[in-house]
């Protein structure tokens, strides 16, 4: 179709070497430990070569791949989120001056200023990216640091190949291939996308048929999204490639969609949790619940936060902090007095009936981007397509196939 | 940074936050310096803070809306302003920015007992206003109770700046006890001075005490307003204003014209800290003036 072009996997090092040599701090998938996370990319090296995950209702093992690939993993543990929206920042810095009689003076502080590049940010996290540009950034308030942080981000975007048991992008209509323009901007979602071909074993015997061996060794095709991106290309002096490489592209991540067993009936859950806030249910999640908060630590959506005052023994100097907050704890909702959300059961309601119902009626969006992260990182295994599911059918307004399938 | 720089960068804030062009500050989140001028006690454990800004113009605001009050080093509250909006508009700025605050914590501790002279931190003017003039040509009816009243003195004091403008005015006050009652003179002269209705009651009185004694809410039946003419503006805790409320909408004052100051947990104040939601509303911006017939069902839910 447009304009495709072909990379091999040595070409990903020098294109994260003309990404750097352009002044960009390049970001993606790598692995830490035993898990993936996101976190600066200096060379192809500290991609993650190789590794599969399995990630299951809370659990998430890494392994090892047959082949070499380098994007060949779903949702890395963290998403993209701490790159423009860090856990905890410091919003300004004040001194006191004691002699003066209190006088003190604050100091703004300014994020690190030089651009991202996103590498290999798969449509879930990059869906919940142009989430944040609207939660954090698109209304009459603006938070000033995520807000500079995203100027001139380059996104080098990767179609998923790879879905997790858990994964259900496919119903929440983000992925596994991403849209290729905003929906809510118009705006490119992406300046370059790749979708990573890994051996004969993910093509059919058609194609495999009639390939060249060439079109059968590990590559990846590019689509361009921006005239930024194709400079990038044009740059590295990436190979021209054709409709048919694309057309197996979008078979890669058809057969992604085909294999993702979880679903949110997304046209009918705004309304099912619009109704459900007396529902049964809730006491029976809260008996599994912890309200441990790892899932809004792990979503990429989740934007609450809370400011911390941090002073030094004298009490001359004084740092605000910004940092991530949960609706599970009972601090969040504190007023003199007491929370108000004291039980579980009004804290699971709260975050799911937010990321599911009202953040449509806040932000014109649902908040859930089908990353499957909060049913891999709940201890209890506590799955959100589930509890939708069975939302929808004790209010008997949810759709009839949407129940999960485990 | 430098003093002098900091300084810059703080008169460039404040040049943006003076008057209602909050949004277009470069950081919402940096406050603006206030001396305090005077902390006036009001009863056992309810203070007035008054005070004057350090740099730039002084504040306006609308009646209702409330800023972050910030003390050095230890924290930021939300706080409602009970000042008189139209003294600030009116002269240029002698007036001083009022807040009326309980002192219930680590915060409003550090800023009730600091001397004269010391500095605050207050971002702001945020969120919705009561929006009185909407109730020209009708009674107006406020219901309140406690420190409730400190939100709605300025709602008050633009009734009265203009009092012809309104029909009967009603000031239904509740109090825990006779001690507790906040700006009783003022409330005096209000009733003397500027036609309106002022009825009190306390929960609990001493051995002797002369007035009504019960729920401000109980005050609501016997009220002389006309409901179907009035707009009724409350504020108090979340049950007193639903049963209020409830009071209200019974004698035919229509769900749209009775108007709530909510209370949540709030952090920032501008809808992205996420602690102030309900359901859908940031009480902080979409808030914290609601009309009743928006929230009636949000209320009713518990622990939403």
């Amino acid at each position: 179709m447009d304009d495709i072009r072909i990379l091999d996997p040595a070409d990903i090092g020098t294109l994260i070497a003309h990404l750097r040599e352009r002044g960009y701090r390049v970001v993606g998938p790598t692995r830490r430990g035993d898990a993936i996370v996101t976190g600066e990319i200096r060379s192809v090296l500290d991609l993650p070569h190789g590794i599969g995950d399995t990630q299951v209702p809370a659990s998430y093992r890494l392994t090892e791949r047959k082949d070499d690939a380098l994007f060949g993993f779903a949702a890395p543990a963290q998403s993209t989120k701490p790159v423009f929206f860090p856990a905890n920042e410091v919003v300004w810095r004040g001194r006191r001056d004691h002699e003066q009689g209190g006088h003190f003076t604050v100091e703004r502080d300014t994020p690190d200023a030089s651009p991202v590049a996103l590498l290999g940010v798969r449509s879930c996290d990059l869906r919940a990216v142009q989430i944040h540009d609207h939660v954090l950034s698109g209304r009459r308030y603006k938070d000033a640091h995520y807000t500079a942080r995203r100027d001139g981000t380059l996104v080098i975007a990767v179609a998923c190949g790879e879905p997790a048991d858990t994964c259900f992008c496919a119903s929440m209509g983000t992925g596994p291939r991403p849209a290729a323009t905003n929906n809510e901007t118009g705006e490119p979602a992406y300046d370059l996308l790749l979708t990573e071909v890994v051996n004969a074993e993910v093509l059919n015997t058609e194609v495999m048929n009639t390939e060249s061996p060439d079109e059968a060794s590990h590559h990846f095709v590019v689509e361009i999204g921006t005239d930024a991106g194709r400079e990038i290309v044009d740059a590295i002096e990436a190979k021209a490639g054709t409709g048919r490489d694309q057309a197996r592209a979008v078979e890669i991540t058809d057969a992604a969609a085909a294999r993702q067993t979880r679903h949110i009936d997304r046209k009918s859950v705004h309304d099912v949790l619009r109704v459900s806030a007396e529902s049964p249910r809730w006491e029976d999640v809260a008996n599994r619940c912890l309200a441990c908060t790892n899932c809004t630590m792990v979503c990429p959506t989740c934007f609450c936060t809370t400011v911390s005052d941090a002073s030094d023994l004298t009490g001359e100097k004084a740092e605000r902090h910004r940092v991530w907050d949960s609706c599970f704890s009972a601090e969040f909702s504190y007023v003199h007095g007491g929370p108000t959300r004291e039980s579980t059961k009004a804290r699971y309601r709260q975050w799911i009936t937010h990321k599911l119902s009202s953040w449509e009626d806040q932000f014109g969006m649902l908040g859930c981007v089908g990353c499957g992260r909060c049913i891999t990182w709940c201890p209890a295994g506590i799955d959100i397509t589930e509890e939708a599911a069975a939302l929808g059918r004790m209010s008997g307004l949810g759709s009839t196939t949407s129940a999960a399938t485990t | 940074m430098t003093t002098a720089a900091a300084d810059a960068a703080l008169s460039n804030n404040a040049a943006v936050t003076s008057g209602a062009q909050v949004a277009n500050s470069a950081d919402p989140m940096v406050p603006r310096r206030y001396a305090i001028r005077r902390v006036r006690q009001d009863t056992r454990d309810t203070f007035t803070l008054l005070l004057d800004p350090v740099d730039g113009e002084p504040l306006t605001f609308r009646a209702g809306q409330f800023t972050m009050l910030h003390a050095f080093g230890v924290g930021e509250v939300p706080i409602s302003i009970s000042g008189d909006p139209t003294a600030v508009q009116g002269d240029g700025g002698s007036a001083p920015l009022e807040h009326t605050i309980r002192n219930v914590g680590a915060v409003t501790r550090a800023l009730v007992n600091a001397e004269p002279g010391t500095e605050v931190g207050v971002r702001g003017p945020f969120g919705t206003s009561w929006d009185v003039a909407d109730a020209t040509g009708n009674d107006v009816v406020f219901v309140t109770g406690g420190i409730g009243l400190a939100p709605l003195r300025p709602a008050i004091l633009e009734v009265i700046a203009e009092r012809d403008r309104y029909g009967k005015v009603l000031l239904l006050y509740g109090s825990r006890t006779p001690d507790d009652i906040l700006y009783g003179a003022e409330m005096r002269r209000w009733a003397d001075l500027n036609d309106v209705n002022v009825q009190m009651t306390v929960d609990n009185a001493p051995y002797g005490y002369k007035g009504k004694v019960g729920f401000v809410t109980e005050l609501i039946a016997r009220a002389g307003f006309q409901p179907r003419r009035s707009y009724a503006f409350v504020c108090g805790p979340g049950m007193m204003m639903l049963s209020a409320a409830t009071a209200l909408t019974g004698r035919g004052v229509p769900p749209e014209r009775i108007r709530l100051s909510m209370e949540r947990s709030m952090k920032c104040g501008i809808g992205l800290c996420g602690h102030c939601q309900l359901r859908e509303l940031f009480i902080c911006v979409d808030g914290p003036v609601l009309d009743f017939a928006r929230v009636k069902p949000l209320m009713t839910v518990r622990e939403l």
